[in-house]
C-alpha cells in the first residue's frame, strides 16, 4: 500500500488559497479569480502531477469558525501525517496579531503530530505593495515568521497572482514532493552535455511548474525559472481562447535558439542553445531520441505515492 | 499677398523650431535627428480618464495592474515613440485642466502638425461633461488644421457587458454629433472606439488610429497579399513589436482573436528573447536581424514570426502542410523584406527633400529680413 502524505494549505480566509490554487492547477488567469468567492466548507479535487502523483486538494474555508474547529475537534485528524504545510499571509492584512496566533496553533499542531514536516509561508499579495517598498516589507515578515517558527524552520517566499513570483514559490514546494528528483537532475544533465546545450527546464505539463533544472554555465537572470513558466502558462491560456492549445516553440535571435516541446507523457522540455548556427532538426531529432529514454525513468521508478493535500 | 503669407507660415514654424520654449522643446515639430516630419498624436480628455495609462501599457510594456499606482499628469508630457518604434509618432499626453486660453502654451502650432487626436472619455463615468470637452477641443483644432483625424476613445469598458459597451457608444455617438450638427459642423467627423486597458481592444484602436496616419499603406498591403497568396499563408499582419500595433495587415478580414494571439506570440518571443537573447555587450537587443519564431498548435496551424526591420515584424499563420515548403516561403519573405526597405527609403528621402526646402526658404527669409 502507498503511504499517504499530505499537504495542507491554511491561512486566513481571503488571503488567496483558492485563487493561488485555481492559477497553479486549474488554469485560470489571474484576471478570473476575481470570481471566486469565499470558499465554504471543504472543496475537494484530485490534481495528477507528475503521472505517479496524485494531489488530493482539500480545500477548505479559512474562516474563523472552521480554524478553531481544527485545531480543537479535529486537530489530531488534520494535523498527523503531513509532510509539508503551506501557511498564506495577505501582506495587507489587518490583524497581524490574530494571523500570528493561528500561525502558531498551526506549528504547534505539527510540531506535536507531524515534527518532520516542512513548513512553507507565503507573504502573498505583493502587488499591492509599491514596488520600492516590497524588499523591505518581505524581509520584516520573513523575519518575524522565522523567529516564530522556531523549533521548526520555514522557508518563506514573496507572491503575488500577478507575476512570475507564485510560480517560483510553487516549483520550489512541488519539488520537495518529487520522490526521484536527484536521478531525474542526473539523466537531464547527462542529455544536456550530450547535445551541448547551455541549459535545461524540465516542466510539468499541466503547471509548467520547474521540476527539474541543467546548467552549464552562470545565466545573467536568476528569477529565469518561474518567469519562463509564468511566460510559457500565459501563452498556453491565450491558445486556449482560441480553442487550441501548443504543442512545440521555437525561438532563436543571433545569440541562441530556444526549443520547447512535449517530452514525456508528464513533461515538458525546454533546450537553450547558445549556438544559433546548430540547425534546428538536429536539436529536435535529440529531443525527440531523448523522450523515450525519459519515458522509461517515469514509469519504472519509486513507489506509486500518493499525495493528499489539504487546504485549510 | 501669397507669398508673403506662407512665409508667414514657416516662419512660425522655424520660430517653434528655434525657441522650444517649454520644457525639453516641447514645441519642437520635426525631430532634429532624421529631418523627418513625424506625425503627431495627441492623447486628450479630462483629467484621470485614462490617458497616461494608455501611453504606458501601449508603448512602455507597462501591466495594467501597475497603472493604478500612476501619478495625475501636470503637465504636457511628449513621448517619442521614433526611436524605439516604427510609428514615428509623438504621443502628447495633455494633463487633464488644460485651458485654451492660456497664454503659455500655443495649441495653434501643436494643433498644426497633428495628424490625430484621440480624445479619451471614460465611459464608467457621467461622460457629459467630457462631451463637452470634446465639443470645445475638437472644434478649435478643426479651425487650425481641417486634416486632423479625430478619434474617440470610449474608455475603460472592461467592466461592461456587450450590451452596455453598444449602448454607449451610440449614445455618445449621437450626442457628439448632434453638438457638431448644432453648431453646423456636420462635415466633421468624429471615430468612435471601445477601449480598455485590461485587454486588446487598445491595441486594436491604436492600431487602426496609426494606419490612418501611414501614407504607404496600400502600398504594404498589397506587398503582404503578394506574399501570403505566393507562401500558402492564410494571415499576415505587419506589426510593431514595442506597441504591438498592426500597421498593416492582408486584404483578407481580421479576427480580434488571431491578431491577440499574434500579440501573445510577440510577448512570448521578446520576453523569452529578453532572457536567453541579449548578446554580452551593454547595448544588447533582444529583437534583432535574426530574430524568428515558429510556434505549432495542435490545431494543425503554424504562427511564423519573422523579423522585418528593427522595429517591424511579419506573424503569419499558416497551415501545417504549407510549412513543409518552407524554403519556398523563405525566399518569398526575403523578397518581401527587400521590397518593404524601398519603401520606407522613398520615404526617407522625400522628409529629406521638404527638410531642405523648408530650410532653404528659411534662410531666404533672413536674408530678405538683414537687407
Amino acid at each position: 500500500l502507498p503511504s499517504i502524505a499530505l499537504v495542507l494549505l491554511m491561512g486566513k480566509s481571503g488571503s488567496g488559497k483558492t485563487s493561488m490554487r485555481s492559477i497553479i492547477f486549474a488554469n485560470y488567469i489571474a484576471r478570473d479569480t476575481r470570481r471566486l468567492g469565499a470558499t465554504i466548507d471543504v472543496e475537494h479535487s484530485h490534481v495528477r502531477f507528475l503521472g505517479n502523483l496524485v494531489l488530493n486538494l482539500w480545500d477548505c474555508g479559512g474562516q474563523d469558525t472552521f480554524m478553531e474547529n481544527y485545531f480543537t475537534s479535529q486537530r489530531d485528524n488534520i494535523f498527523r501525517n503531513v509532510e509539508v504545510l503551506i501557511y498564506v499571509f495577505d501582506v495587507e492584512s489587518r490583524e497581524l496579531e490574530k494571523d500570528m496566533h493561528y500561525y502558531q496553533s498551526c506549528l504547534e499542531a505539527i510540531l506535536q503530530n507531524s515534527p518532520d514536516a516542512k513548513v512553507f509561508c507565503l507573504v502573498h499579495k505583493m502587488d499591492l505593495v509599491q514596488e520600492d517598498q516590497r524588499d523591505l516589507i518581505f524581509k520584516e515578515r520573513e523575519e518575524d515568521l522565522k523567529r516564530l517558527s522556531r523549533p521548526l524552520s520555514c522557508t518563506c517566499f514573496r507572491t503575488s497572482i500577478w507575476d512570475e513570483t507564485l510560480y517560483k514559490a510553487w516549483s520550489s514546494i512541488v519539488y520537495q514532493l518529487i520522490p526521484n528528483v536527484q536521478q531525474l537532475e542526473t539523466n537531464l544533465r547527462n542529455f544536456a552535455q550530450i547535445i551541448e546545450a547551455d541549459e535545461v527546464l524540465l516542466f510539468e505539463r499541466a503547471t509548467f511548474l520547474v521540476i527539474s533544472h541543467y546548467q552549464c554555465k552562470e545565466q545573467r537572470d536568476a528569477h529565469r525559472f518561474e518567469k519562463i513558466s509564468n511566460i510559457i502558462k500565459q501563452f498556453k491560456l491565450s491558445c486556449s481562447k482560441l480553442a487550441a492549445s501548443f504543442q512545440s516553440m521555437e525561438v532563436r535571435n543571433s545569440n541562441f535558439a530556444a526549443f520547447i516541446d512535449v517530452f514525456t507523457s508528464n513533461t515538458y522540455v525546454m533546450v537553450i542553445m547558445s549556438d544559433p548556427s546548430i540547425p534546428s532538426a538536429a536539436t529536435l531529432i535529440n529531443i525527440r531520441n531523448a523522450r523515450k529514454h525519459f519515458e522509461k525513468l517515469e514509469r519504472v521508478d519509486g513507489p506509486k505515492h500518493s499525495l493528499h493535500m489539504r487546504m485549510r | 499677398m501669397s507669398t508673403d503669407e506662407e512665409y508667414e507660415e514657416d516662419e512660425l514654424q522655424a520660430l517653434s523650431e528655434t525657441e522650444g520654449e517649454c520644457e525639453d522643446g516641447v514645441l519642437q515639430f520635426s525631430d532634429s535627428l532624421t529631418g523627418e516630419v513625424k506625425p503627431r498624436i495627441l492623447l486628450m480628455g479630462l483629467r484621470r480618464s485614462g490617458k497616461s495609462s494608455i501611453q504606458k501599457v501601449v508603448f512602455h510594456k507597462m501591466s495594467p495592474n501597475e497603472t493604478l499606482f500612476l501619478e495625475s499628469t501636470n503637465k504636457i508630457c511628449r513621448e517619442d515613440v521614433s526611436s524605439s518604434s516604427f510609428i514615428s509618432f509623438q504621443i502628447w499626453d495633455f494633463p487633464g485642466q488644460i485651458d485654451f486660453f492660456d497664454p503659455t502654451f500655443d495649441y495653434e502650432i501643436i494643433f498644426r502638425g497633428t495628424g490625430a487626436l484621440i480624445f479619451v472619455i471614460d465611459s464608467q463615468d457621467d461622460y457629459v461633461e467630457a462631451l463637452s470637452r470634446l465639443h470645445l477641443t475638437v472644434t478649435r483644432a478643426y479651425t487650425v488644421n481641417p486634416d486632423i483625424n479625430f478619434e474617440v476613445f470610449i474608455h475603460k469598458v472592461d467592466g461592461l457587458s456587450d450590451e452596455h459597451k453598444i449602448e454607449k457608444q451610440r449614445d455618445i455617438h449621437k450626442r457628439a454629433n448632434d453638438d457638431l450638427n448644432d453648431a453646423g459642423l456636420e462635415r466633421i467627423v468624429l471615430s468612435f472606439y471601445l477601449t480598455s486597458i485590461y485587454d486588446h481592444s487598445i491595441f486594436e484602436a491604436f492600431s487602426k488610429v496609426a494606419q490612418k496616419l501611414i501614407p504607404q499603406l496600400p502600398t504594404l498591403e498589397n506587398l503582404l497579399n503578394i506574399f501570403i497568396s505566393n507562401s500558402g499563408v492564410e494571415k499576415a499582419f505587419l506589426f510593431d513589436v514595442v506597441s504591438k500595433i498592426y500597421i498593416a495587415t492582408d486584404s483578407s478580414p481580421v479576427d480580434m482573436q488571431t491578431y491577440e494571439l499574434s500579440c501573445d506570440m510577440i510577448d512570448v518571443v521578446m520576453d523569452i528573447s529578453s532572457i536567453y537573447g541579449l548578446a554580452n555587450s551593454e547595448a544588447a537587443l533582444p529583437y534583432d536581424k535574426e530574430s524568428t519564431a515558429i510556434i505549432h498548435l495542435n490545431n494543425s496551424t503554424v504562427m511564423y514570426l519573422r523579423e522585418v526591420t528593427k522595429f517591424l515584424a511579419m506573424v503569419c499563420f499558416l497551415p501545417k502542410d504549407s510549412f513543409g515548403r518552407k524554403g519556398l516561403i523563405d525566399y518569398n519573405f526575403h523578397c518581401f523584406r527587400k521590397a518593404i526597405e524601398e519603401v520606407f527609403d522613398v520615404r526617407v528621402k522625400v522628409q529629406q527633400n521638404r527638410k531642405l526646402l523648408g530650410q532653404r526658404r528659411w534662410s531666404k527669409l533672413t536674408a530678405a529680413n538683414t537687407r
